[in-house]
């Protein structure tokens, strides 16, 4: 009872070899497939180094070309030497130069002896698995490829268009259903013979060669047809990256491994030294076991593809730029934009930023400079506060303010008289939360006692911007959560959409607001709207406040214009 | 992309190469190593002008990744340092004392060369004051790196400028010959870069960082760019068009992903800010040699009277690359 190794080897022959060795060492014959584009030198100079080796045998040389029908034909040709020459071998054990045994080959030995009629072969019908790549996945079996993908992209891409234009469609030979899975198996004698001794074989084989990765289908079909007793999964430890190309292990990759709870890894690379020298080791060498934790391998591996394909949200830099319709989020995280507030209350950012504890800065789009929380000159990240800089690339100040403070909450004012170049950025932003009091940018206006007709056109200009802007956050491709108060609307009862926002930016440690910031003084505010209109311009974003009004709403006492409800 | 818009981008391609050729007729041979050269070497490209003290570590940093070959043309040395290069054992040394803005910055110079002896080896392009950082760079050689951008198929390799500073003055701490320059220069702004698509070629064109915020601030347009393309899988088609900056053909500036996902990228180390800036500011003032004619330099001259620093509280100390791949800077992409 044993276990033959049928090796398939192309690169790294000083690897292989080195690898063979230990294999035999443990007792194990070997059968080796060298690909034909070796040098015939270079293999004969290889087949000279291991002839001192009892049981190892070399079959026929075919090309094998990545996921082509040469892969097959190797381990056929290879298979049927070592089931003709080793009547000792029970299973056998399909590997490549790039494995490497991760456990002592005797433990290998001894789990297949005492599972004798067990195939250990991945096999899954197509329907099942997510793993195909380029899209091809059913029409693997239905189509023919006769090209190859590496070389000839553009005929292989094109004979596959038409063929599916032509709705031409190959029979899958009677009996057969198409299953996949890794090209690693280890199966038994019986079943080994079985498959190659098939009377149908020369249909199968027909079929198959024409078949997309038949490496990765031709055993796993016919195993499914034959087996009595299949474990569906790989012994061989091996990921793929999103192009379905082999991940590889580096000396880096030592500790993972060693936790790995499979036979053999591949693909090493072939100069880490490390992982060599700690594998290939006899018993009494061999490291300590530890506790097998095969996910943190997987873990690993489908994070790394996972940043490949989908990246880190709101990030912009020199190997992620995202078109712009393709990015989820724009920024990184949630943030609140206030426009109106701090006109209206005195005092409306440190009140925020108590209530909510978030950091809350000033106009940061201001036409002076960015005003930063606390009147920094630079915040995290060394993002400056120089007005030129960020309008100079305003998108990418906001992106990076929300991705240096990743964990701790944004609010910033926005108002008509700010760059407004960002504006449509924020409206687009399921991640901005936008509260706007519109016509309050009106109140420093009025409190300014400036020229008249100077106040005038500042507040057409203004409004002007300002319907533009509630136009772009009211549009259907607005995805920011915005929220639209008229000042008249807003002072009404300011109390209530206050609470939907903080509740919203997050959780607040107690129960409803402390009290609001005090109101700025707006007495004689209808009054200077009827100014307004008097004077030709009309004023319509505030809402409704009659002449007599804001007269009404102050109070003796103007610093606590309401109660608490 | 038209046929006319590729038919010209071809002509500039010819273009440049042809005046690489012309530019190369300067260079005069001083220590002819390639001999040594063998299939699969990794080889780098430089050139300078009075970097002496710098070279005993960037040569061993370089070698150190497993570089097989440096490659390097001295633009008029003063210095020793081409007696210095021409007596290491793994340095081919070229010399000229044609003008360093004529051939567009070197430029002109390493492209020749590189097509000469870089095809189909990878070539790394650096100034002695970039350290190359990749993913993994304290644990795989560099040859872990080609060889599986080779398997993906991958020619070109980014890796963004990140320029280092001190802390305090940048003449407070002098450089000692053979030191590792990032102890002194330790410091990096980690979040304020700015990056625009060049349309025409299909690079990233990055700005920002330290020398935006403060010699730059009011005038960003002028910032030096960042974004630069060190490792190439050369083949004698290639060319650099302006600096290690962008290349032709164009495909090999799609160093970057556009769907959301990150390809791997690296970080060159810009260990420029250190006591030997202020002399070189002084000497390239008079020289006009640099881009831009000396702009940057100018910048420094008048801001460093009243601002001696580049560090500012939000300044980020260099660990790893690790770091600098949390901080978003670079990416593993999907090699792990």
């Amino acid at each position: 009872m044993s276990v033959g190794i049928v090796m398939l080897v192309h690169t790294a022959l000083g690897r292989a070899e080195q690898v063979a060795r230990h294999w035999s060492a443990a007792g194990c014959p070997l059968v080796i497939h060298v690909d034909v584009s070796v040098p015939d030198k270079t293999y004969r100079t290889f087949r000279d180094a291991l002839a001192d080796l009892p049981d190892v045998r070399f079959s026929q040389r075919h090309r094998c070309e990545w996921g082509t029908w040469g892969m097959v034909a190797a381990s056929q040709s290879a298979s049927k030497l070592m089931l003709a020459d080793f009547a000792q071998v029970q299973h056998v054990y399909l590997a490549s130069g790039a494995c490497l045994p991760l456990r002592p080959v005797q433990e290998l030995i001894d789990y297949l002896a005492a599972r004798p009629d067990s195939d250990f072969i991945e096999s899954a019908t197509t329907a099942d698995v997510p793993w195909t790549i380029g899209g091809l996945d059913a029409e693997r079996f239905t189509l023919r490829f006769p090209f190859s993908w590496r070389k000839n992209r553009v005929l292989f891409d094109r004979y596959v268009a038409l063929q599916r234009k032509l709705g031409m469609r190959r029979r899958i030979p009677g009996g057969l259903k198409p299953h996949m899975g890794s090209q690693w198996w280890c199966l038994t004698r019986r079943t080994l013979s079985a498959i190659l001794g098939d009377p149908e074989r020369a249909a199968y084989d027909r079929y198959f060669s024409k078949v997309w990765i038949p490496d990765e289908s031709y055993f796993q079909t016919l195993a499914r047809k034959h087996s009595p007793q299949i474990e569906s999964r790989s012994l061989t430890l091996s990921k793929f990256d999103y192009q379905g190309k082999p991940h590889i292990f580096y000396d880096d990759h030592l500790q993972l491994l060693r936790r790995s709870d499979c036979f053999v890894a591949r693909k090493i690379w072939p100069q880490a030294n490390r992982l060599y020298d700690a594998f290939l080791t006899d018993a009494a060498g061999a490291m300590k076991r530890t506790e097998p934790n095969p996910g943190k391998i997987d873990r690993i591996f489908s994070k790394a593809v996972e940043r490949r394909t989908r990246g880190r949200t709101g990030l912009y830099m020199q190997s992620r730029f995202p078109v712009e319709t393709r990015e989820n989020g724009l920024t990184s995280a949630g943030y609140s934009v206030f426009q109106g507030f701090a006109e209206l209350f005195e005092d409306f950012e440190p009140w925020l930023a108590g209530v909510t504890g978030a950091r809350v800065h000033g106009h940061i789009f201001g036409p002076g400079r960015a005003e930063f929380s606390e009147g920094a000159c630079v915040v995290n990240g060394a993002l400056s506060d120089s007005a030129a800089l960020r309008d100079y690339n305003p998108q990418a100040f906001l992106a990076s303010l929300i991705w240096n403070t990743r964990g701790e909450r944004q609010c910033f004012q926005f108002s008509p008289r700010d760059n407004q170049k960002i504006a449509s950025r924020l409206a687009s932003d399921p991640n901005a939360q936008i509260s706007v009091i519109s016509g309050a940018w009106a109140i420093p206006l009025f409190h300014s006692n400036g020229d008249f007709t100077q106040i005038r056109r500042e507040a057409a200009l203004l409004q002007q911007i300002e319907a533009k802007n509630i136009e772009r956050l009211r549009a259907g491709w607005a995805k920011a959560r915005a929220r639209i108060w008229t000042m008249a609307e807003f002072i009404e009862a300011p109390m209530e959409p206050l609470q939907t926002i903080v509740d919203e930016i997050g959780p607040q440690e107690q129960r409803g607001l402390p009290g609001l910031p005090p109101m700025v003084d707006l007495a004689g505010f209808g009054q200077f709207l009827q100014e307004l209109k008097n004077q030709g311009m009309h004023p319509h974003l505030m809402g409704n406040f009659p002449v007599a009004r804001g007269v009404e709403d102050a109070p003796d006492s103007p610093r606590k214009p309401y109660p608490v409800r | 992309m038209s046929i006319l818009q590729s038919y010209r981008m071809r002509l500039r391609r010819k273009h440049a190469k042809a005046r690489s050729y012309r530019k190369g007729l300067s260079l005069r041979p001083v220590a002819d190593r390639t001999s040594q050269i063998t299939k699969g070497d990794i080889l780098l490209f430089s050139t300078l002008r009075d970097e002496d003290v710098r070279l005993p570590y960037f040569l061993d940093y370089y070698r150190n990744l497993g570089i097989d070959h440096f490659l390097i043309v001295d633009n008029d040395s003063s210095d020793g340092s081409g007696d210095y290069l021409a007596a290491q054992p793994d340095v081919s040394l070229w010399h000229t004392s044609a003008s360093y803005r004529g051939a567009r910055f070197g430029v002109d110079w390493l492209n020749g060369l590189q097509a000469r002896y870089g095809h189909e080896h990878w070539t790394l392009v650096v100034d002695p004051d970039e350290l190359f950082i990749y993913p993994f760079c304290d644990t795989r050689p560099i040859r872990a790196l080609t060889d599986w951008l080779d398997g993906s198929n991958v020619r070109s390799f980014g890796a963004m400028l990140l320029d280092m500073y001190p802390k305090g003055r940048l003449d407070g701490v002098p450089y000692q010959r053979g030191q590792d320059p990032i102890e002194i220069a330790s410091w990096f702004d980690p979040g304020n870069y700015m990056i625009e698509k060049n349309r025409e070629y299909g690079n990233l064109w990055i700005q920002g960082g330290p020398r935006a915020r403060t010699f730059f601030a009011a005038e960003p347009r002028k910032t030096p760019a960042l974004n630069k393309i060190p490792l190439v899988k050369w083949n004698q088609r290639y060319t650099y068009i302006s600096s290690t900056h962008m290349l032709l053909p164009r495909g090999l500036n799609l160093v970057y992903d556009e769907w959301g996902g990150e390809t791997t990228s690296g970080v060159l180390l810009h260990a420029k800010f250190l006591d030997t800036f202020a002399q070189k500011a002084d000497e390239e003032m008079q020289r006009s040699q640099h881009y831009r004619a000396s702009l940057e330099y100018k910048a420094y001259m008048e801001n460093m009277a009243e601002q001696p620093e580049l560090w500012c509280k939000w300044s980020e100390k260099y660990i790893n690359w690790r770091q600098l791949e949390i901080l978003g800077l670079m990416s593993k992409g999907n090699w792990a």
